[in-house]
Parts: C-alpha cells; sequence; structure tokens
C-alpha cells in the first residue's frame, strides 16, 4: 500500500479542484467532509509509508515513482517525480497531521464565514502545493510546490481581500517572497548548468564529485539560502510574516507556523550535501538564523497584539532551526521543526479559540481573567507555552538542546551564547503572553450595554486542540538526547539515513551541563515574566519609562518596515509612475491609439471613392480595364 | 480586298467613343446609348476577326450578341420608367443611393 | 470601288458617335445612333457577312433605336442635359480613352499578324444556318427563351399598375 505514497499529494489536490469549480454549489457538511477526508487519507498514506521504511530498515526503503515526463530540453530533462525517504516521510506526516486538525478545527472557527468552500480549497490547494514541495525528487519540481505554496499563502492571507489590511498584507507576502524567489531561481540555474541535474542526489553529490568549485559551492548554496530566507522569514526578509496575522487565525497557525514557513529549513535539509561543503555558507546560514532568533525575539517582547506575538515568535524559532543546520546538526534542526509544528499550531489555535471567545479581540491589554472562563483552552495554551520556552521533558526542551548541543559542539560558542539568551527572552515573552491573557482581573473593555459573551469554542475546535497539545508535550521523546543511551535519539538516527550525520558528539558531562543551562535559562524566564506581570505589575511601566529609547525601537520593530519602504518601495513605486505615465500611457497607447486613428483617417479618405455615382465606379472599371489590359499587351 | 486590320481599327475608334461618351454624358438614357455603341464596335471586330480566320463562329456570336442585346436594352429601358417614374429624374448625378 | 465605300461608311459612323457625343439633346442623340447602326450595317456588309448586317439594320437600327425614341418621348424632357463642368472629368476620360483605343489597336493587329491569306470564305448563309441549328442549336433555344424573358420581364416591370 506504501506504493501509492504518491496519492499522497494528489488527493488534497484533487479536492481542491473539486471545491475551486464547484464549491459555492456545494453544501458546507459536503465541503467540510472532502476536504478533511482527503487530508486524512494523505495521513493515511503517510503513516503507511513512515512504517514502510521503519521496515525497511536504515535507508533502504526509499520510495519513488515517476508520474510524467515533464521536461526535455537538449541534455536537460527533470520528470514529476516523487520520493518518499525519512526526511520527506517527517515532513509529510507533520504536513498532512497538523494540516488535518487544522481542517478540522477550521470548520469551528469558520463557520460563520460566507466564502467557505473558497477558504477549504484554498487550505487544500496549499496541502497539495506543501506536499509536492516536500515529496519532489528534484529541484525544480520543489520549486513548484515552493511557488505554489507562496501563491496559496498570497490567498488565504488575503481571504478577507475586503479588507485594505489584508489585502495588502497578502501582496507584501508575495512580493517579499518574489524578492527571495529570484535569489532561489539564479541559485538553481547556477546548479543546472554546471551539475547538468536538478535531481536532488546529483546535487548533492556535486561538490564531491567536482562539478562546483569551491566558490560556486557557496555562491549558489547563499542563493538558495536567500530564497529561504523569504519563504521562513528570517533577516532580511521577514517583514512579511506579521503583517500575514491578518489572515484567519486556523491559516496562520498551518502557513505561517507548522509548514510553508519551515519550507526553507527542508530545503537546506534536503541539500545538506550542499551546505556541508561549504563552511561559509553554512556559517552565513547559522548567523542569519541566530541573530534572527535573537533579533525577533527582542521585538516580541513588546507586542500588544497576540498574534503578533506568536508571529515574531516564529520568527525566532526558525531561526534556531537554522542554526541548527547551519551548524551541521540537520537531525536537530528537523527535530526542532516537527515539535515547533506541534506547539506553534498549537498556540496559534488556541490564540484562535481565545480570539473567537472574545468576539474578535485580539489586544492583550483588553484581556486578562480568562482562566476560569475558558477551561478547555487555558490547560492547551499552557502546555504550548511551556513546550515552546523549553521547560524539560515537554518537546521543546529536547529540541532546542539538541541544536544549542549542536552548536556548542561544534564550537561556535557566540552562537550558542545567542541561543541561549534566545531562550530566556523566549520563556519571558511567552509567559507575558500567558499572565496577561489568562490571569489576573479582565481588562476587556465592555461596549455600552453588551458585556462579551465569553464561551469556550465547539468541540471541533477544542479536540483538536488537546491532541496538538499531547504531542507537544509528549513529542520529545522521539529525540532524547544521546547521553541515555545511543538508542535514545530516535528521531535522529532515522534521518541519518538521508542527512549528513552530526559531525561532532558532546561528552555526557558537558551534555548535562548544557541541558542545565537551558533549563535555568527557561526558569529564568518565566519567573521574570511572573515578576513583571503577576507579583508587580507596574515594573513593566517602569521599565518602559527608564529605557524610553530602545522602547520605541521595540515597539518600532527597529524600523525596518519603514528602512525598506523608503529605500526600495517607494523608489519602485515612483519609477514605475513614471514607467506607467511616459512608456505605457504615451508610447503604447499612443501607437495604439494612433494606428487607430490612422485607420480611421485612411477609411474616411477612402471615403471619397464611395460618392454612389455610378460614373465614378465606371470610371474605376475602366481604369481597371485599361491597366489590365497594358499588362497583357506588354 | 480591304483588310480587316482596317476594320479592327474602326470597332477600336468606335469603342474608345462610346467609352467617351458614356463618362461625359450625364443622363441614364445616353448612356444606355453609349453602352450600345460599344456593343456594336465589338460586333464590328467579331466579324472582322470573322473574316480574317474564315471561321463562321464569328458571324453566329454576332447574332446572338445582337438579340441578346435587344433583351438588355428592353429590360435596361423598363428599369429607366421605372427610376423616371420614382425619381423624375434621370440624371446620373442625382442618383446616388449607392453611397457607401 | 469597295475602299471607298468603306471610308464613306466609317467617315459617316464615326462622325455620327461624334455628333451624338456633342449633341446635348437627347433625341438628337437617339437619331445620330440610328444613323451610326446603319452605317455599320454597311460594314458588316463588306465583311461578307450579309446576315448580320440585315439584322443589324433590322433589329439595331430598326427595333431598338426605336424603343430609345418612345422613351424619349415618354420622358419628354424639356432642358436638355447641362454641359459637363468638369474639365478634369472630360480630360481624363479622353486621356483614357486614346490609351484605350491604342490599346485596342495594338491587341486587334497582333491577333492578325500570323494570319496569312484568309482560306476559303464561310458557305454563306446556307453555313451559318446550318451552324445555328447543330453546334450552335442549346445557344440559339435559350436565347429565345431569353427574349421571351425579356419580354414578360419589361411588362412586368413597367407595366402600369393604377393606384398600387
Amino acid at each position: 500500500m506504501a506504493r501509492y505514497f504518491w496519492l499522497i499529494p494528489l488527493l488534497p489536490g484533487a479536492s481542491a479542484l473539486v471545491l475551486l469549480l464547484l464549491g459555492p454549489k456545494l453544501s458546507r457538511r459536503w465541503v467540510s467532509w472532502q476536504a478533511c477526508l482527503t487530508v486524512f487519507l494523505s495521513l493515511a498514506l503517510s503513516v503507511m509509508g513512515f512504517v514502510h521504511l521503519i521496515r525497511a530498515g536504515h535507508g533502504a526503503g526509499g520510495l519513488a515513482k515517476t508520474l510524467l515526463p515533464w521536461i526535455a530540453s537538449g541534455s536537460f530533462s527533470s520528470a514529476i517525480s516523487f520520493v518518499f525517504d525519512e526526511l520527506a516521510a517527517v515532513m509529510a506526516l507533520v504536513v498532512t497531521g497538523v494540516g488535518l486538525l487544522i481542517h478540522v478545527y477550521s470548520i469551528g472557527y469558520m463557520a460563520d464565514e460566507k466564502a467557505y468552500s473558497r477558504y477549504f480549497a484554498f487550505l487544500n490547494l496549499f496541502t497539495f502545493f506543501m506536499l509536492v514541495l516536500v515529496l519532489a525528487s528534484d529541484i525544480v519540481l520543489m520549486f513548484v510546490g515552493w511557488e505554489g505554496v507562496g501563491l496559496c499563502s498570497y490567498l488565504l492571507i488575503g481571504f478577507w481581500f475586503e479588507r485594505p489590511a489584508a489585502s495588502k498584507a497578502g501582496m507584501k507576502a508575495f512580493v517579499v517572497n518574489r524578492i527571495g524567489d529570484a535569489a532561489f531561481i539564479v541559485g538553481v540555474l547556477f546548479l543546472l548548468v554546471n551539475v547538468g541535474s536538478s535531481s536532488f542526489a546529483a546535487i548533492n553529490a556535486a561538490p564531491a564529485a567536482g562539478l562546483l568549485g569551491p566558490g560556486l559551492v557557496t555562491l549558489v548554496a547563499i542563493l538558495l539560502f536567500v530564497g529561504a530566507t523569504g519563504k521562513s522569514a528570517q533577516i532580511p526578509l521577514y517583514v512579511w510574516l506579521p503583517d500575514a496575522m491578518e489572515g484567519p487565525t486556523p491559516v496562520s497557525a498551518l502557513i505561517h507556523a507548522a509548514t510553508m514557513v519551515t519550507a526553507g529549513v527542508y530545503m537546506v535539509c534536503r541539500l545538506d550535501g550542499l551546505f556541508s561543503a561549504s563552511p561559509a555558507a553554512s556559517s552565513v546560514v547559522a548567523w542569519v538564523g541566530g541573530l534572527t532568533a535573537v533579533f525577533a525575539a527582542t521585538i516580541a517582547l513588546v507586542q500588544n497584539d497576540i498574534k503578533r506575538v506568536l508571529a515574531y515568535s516564529t520568527i525566532s524559532q526558525i531561526g534556531y532551526m537554522f542554526l541548527g543546520c547551519g551548524v551541521g546538526a540537520y537531525a536537530a534542526g528537523m527535530f526542532h521543526l516537527v515539535t515547533h509544528a506541534f506547539f506553534k499550531s498549537l498556540l496559534f489555535l488556541a490564540a484562535g479559540s481565545v480570539i473567537h471567545a472574545l468576539g474578535g479581540e485580539q489586544d492583550m491589554r483588553k484581556m486578562g481573567g480568562l482562566k476560569k472562563l475558558l477551561p478547555t483552552t487555558f490547560p492547551v495554551f499552557l502546555v504550548g507555552a511551556l513546550a515552546i520556552s523549553g521547560v524539560p521533558f515537554l518537546s521543546g526542551f529536547f529540541s532546542k538542546d539538541a541544536i544549542l548541543a549542536g552548536a556548542f559542539a561544534g564550537g561556535h560558542y557566540a552562537l550558542y551564547a545567542l541561543g541561549l539568551s534566545g531562550a530566556v527572552l523566549t520563556a519571558f515573552y511567552m509567559f507575558r503572553l500567558v499572565y496577561m491573557m489568562f490571569y489576573g482581573g479582565s481588562r476587556a473593555t465592555h461596549h455600552a450595554g453588551t458585556a462579551p459573551h465569553v464561551h469556550e469554542s465547539p468541540s471541533v475546535m477544542t479536540v483538536p486542540l488537546v491532541i496538538l497539545a499531547v504531542f507537544s508535550a509528549l513529542a520529545g521523546f522521539a529525540g532524547l538526547p544521546v547521553l541515555l543511551g545511543e538508542k535514545a535519539n530516535w528521531l535522529g538516527r532515522f534521518l541519518e539515513a538521508v542527512l549528513e550525520p552530526a559531525a561532532h558528539h558532546l561528552v555526557a558531562s558537558t551534555e548535562v551541563g548544557l541541558i542545565l543551562a537551558a533549563t535555568a535559562a527557561a526558569l529564568a524566564g518565566i519567573a521574570l515574566a511572573f515578576v513583571f506581570y503577576r507579583r508587580r505589575p507596574d515594573l513593566p511601566d517602569r521599565t518602559v519609562r527608564a529605557f524610553p529609547g530602545i522602547h520605541r525601537l521595540l515597539v518600532g520593530k527597529y524600523y525596518v518596515d519603514e528602512a525598506y519602504d523608503a529605500v526600495v518601495v517607494r523608489p519602485l513605486v515612483i519609477g514605475a509612475e513614471k514607467v506607467y505615465s511616459r512608456f505605457d500611457l504615451g508610447v503604447i497607447d499612443g501607437a495604439l491609439d494612433g494606428s487607430a486613428a490612422a485607420a480611421a483617417a485612411a477609411g474616411k479618405g477612402l471615403n471619397v471613392l464611395q460618392s454612389g455615382l455610378v460614373r465614378d465606379y465606371a470610371l474605376a472599371f475602366l481604369i481597371g480595364a485599361v491597366l489590365f489590359l497594358g499588362a497583357l499587351l506588354l | 480586298m480591304i483588310p480587316p486590320g482596317a476594320f479592327l481599327l474602326v470597332a477600336a475608334v468606335l469603342f474608345a467613343l462610346g467609352v467617351l461618351a458614356f463618362f461625359i454624358k450625364k443622363d441614364l438614357l445616353t448612356q444606355f446609348m453609349a453602352v450600345e455603341v460599344m456593343l456594336n464596335a465589338g460586333n464590328l471586330a467579331l466579324l472582322a476577326m470573322a473574316k480574317a480566320s474564315g471561321l463562321a463562329a464569328g458571324q453566329v456570336i454576332v447574332l446572338f450578341v445582337i438579340t441578346v442585346a435587344a433583351a438588355e436594352a428592353v429590360i435596361g429601358l423598363a428599369i429607366i420608367v421605372l427610376i423616371f417614374r420614382q425619381r423624375r429624374t434621370i440624371r446620373t448625378d442625382e442618383l446616388k443611393d449607392l453611397r457607401g | 470601288m469597295a475602299w471607298a465605300v468603306f471610308v464613306i461608311l466609317s467617315v459617316l459612323c464615326i462622325g455620327s458617335v461624334l455628333a451624338m457625343i456633342v449633341s446635348r439633346n437627347q433625341a438628337h442623340n437617339a437619331l445620330f445612333l440610328v444613323l451610326a447602326f446603319s452605317c455599320l450595317g454597311g460594314l458588316f456588309g463588306l465583311l461578307d457577312a450579309p446576315f448580320a448586317a440585315a439584322a443589324q439594320v433590322l433589329v439595331y437600327a430598326g427595333a431598338i433605336m426605336v424603343l430609345f425614341l418612345f422613351a424619349i418621348m415618354m420622358f419628354n424632357l424639356r432642358e436638355p442635359a447641362p454641359r459637363e463642368k468638369r474639365r478634369l472629368r472630360t480630360l481624363l476620360a479622353a486621356v483614357l480613352g486614346l490609351v484605350l483605343f491604342a490599346e485596342l489597336a495594338v491587341a486587334g493587329l497582333r491577333a492578325l499578324a500570323p494570319g496569312s491569306a484568309p482560306p476559303a470564305g464561310p458557305e454563306g448563309l446556307a453555313g451559318l444556318g446550318r451552324l445555328l441549328f447543330t453546334e450552335y442549336l442549346y445557344a440559339f433555344e435559350i436565347t429565345s427563351l431569353l427574349i421571351l424573358a425579356a419580354l414578360v420581364g419589361a411588362l412586368a416591370l413597367a407595366g402600369k399598375k393604377e393606384g398600387a
């Protein structure tokens, strides 16, 4: 049955097609069932494939299937073919598993939405493209998926397109992604020219085979990574992700937490052969990741919209994943990708539940005291917060520790320090969120006469939350630190079938030390948040007053958006307007109107010939006859 | 014997004169007459060639031409009468409904 | 002798046509044409085509032109057609006419060039009759139908429909 793994992307794709064409005519029940069932089937197939891989043993069970020949140009050819190896399996499980839970959650969340079928059509479409990206066997097909998820992201961010903010956010996401994609394409072109093939196997083997010189490897790797910074929202192309929160919350959970934004990490892991071959590129990856992790965390400290906090948190956590990949610990990066998918989507969905319960409120300064009012949402949110903060034994603890251990083991102490400080910040801002939302008295503003009717969400929304919470808590046990025995890091060994193994290993004592340090960091962050937001509620304001400049900088997100706007956007817009007025209106429209006017003038001129007088027509005959005779005679 | 070429020349002159007449005259009837002149010039040429080549076909054709020209003149005149009845004029300058 | 007849008839014919062009009175035009057609009949005779000559005089000069005269009488136009105002048009027509004449002349003379002495002439009227009823039988019959159709058509078109 695992042979049919290639149906995994096609089932949601078919569903998307049906929903796009017939959606409005189908009943809501049908739409819900169809959308969720297809993802469920994909999940089932992924599980079967996964089991098959385990049974087949280390690296032996990779499945491949070519569907259609596609490009055949000169010596280069690429077919539409999928591959299901360990790395793809992990990603497919995450995408279909978390995807299914979010599809189900959406049934409840979008229950009042008019364009119900359009939403699910896009959601299915996204799942299709993401799975194409994940299962592609060569970089060109992966790029198709890459672009496709970008498109779906645009469609879903701007789902409520009647709102100008949403529509602008969608465009911003697409355009910024495009910039990254431009670099990506150049990188792919270099690869195609030098390697001659687009398959991952060929690319990963190319540096060793001498097809790519060291300079070229670094260049290509960095170009591809720039594409990844766009897709995965790292410095410098992260600016679209916070704005993307204009979309429906389940979309934020699925696309902008669990799956699409992790595509960049997946890409780097897929091409680990390429990145390992270039220490320069790897260190770029690691440093961008590390700096982004801290940078985004600092911004998250002062945001008041819960979705914004989570957005910057996502940017920060993906930074960790790239940090892991950059130092050679690819399996650790993937591990964090998996755990992050669980707890971040959990946090988003729970936040969505809160927003839904409060009738649309997203500002945490207006929340508080929700602990008792939302008895299911609160505990799961807490689990997610604990997980992301790296509290021991929850999933985030293990995955984050794996990354930090990898950094430390490779001798990248500066990066380790960055990661550790990021951990403190993470714990702090997450628990700031928790305390402000769920504890204390209610600061909700009451509109005249109507108190908001705060109610727990329906079970179609809470059940996925609980499932995600369970995974967030327990998933860590898939990748226990090696110090507990060789067999402990199950996920790592599973992935090693495909990924380059981590280069360095630590002595047990160092590892214990690192674990303790990480735990301390997490607890410190939580404690600090407790002090600031429970014990001494005046402290936040006093701190702000003490450091107004820094606070302004952080609230203004380091003014990066404004800088981009001034340096890049405005000149382009002005230039485009000039081109439009001079060239488009002047030249092209002028030529068009001119030729139309010329045709009309010609017509008017020729109109003289149609005088209606028989005599003139006869004259024309005569002239023709004379000429004709002349021609015959000559 | 008179060479057939002479007759052909005369026919050519007559034809050209007929054309000239058609273009100079402004009333329908006279223009129609000019057409008849042209037809006759053609007849003359046909007969000249019949004499020159010895084939009797030329004379047969001329016969038919005369007959058909008669029929055509009848119908043409009937139409002109109709036009006159409706428009009270036969000046071609004033009959320009074909204007595009 | 034959030359003299030829020249007289040709000059008369061409002169009548010229007069027709110049004259602005429709009745005069028609009468000039009668003269022209008659001369043409004579020319046909010079070409050893007696039947054609007779038909020309009988049908053309006799019937068709009389039809024209009847039509002119019916229109009863008082004022003659105005003089052609546009000089350019006349000039253009004249030039084109001249060119046309030249071309026709050249074409005609070329057609004659390879011809040697004409072979034995046609067998005269009897031969003509035989041709009409053998080779050209269909044309002959259809032409008679044509005349019938023209007759009926003319009646249908121009027959007076009182109070229609």
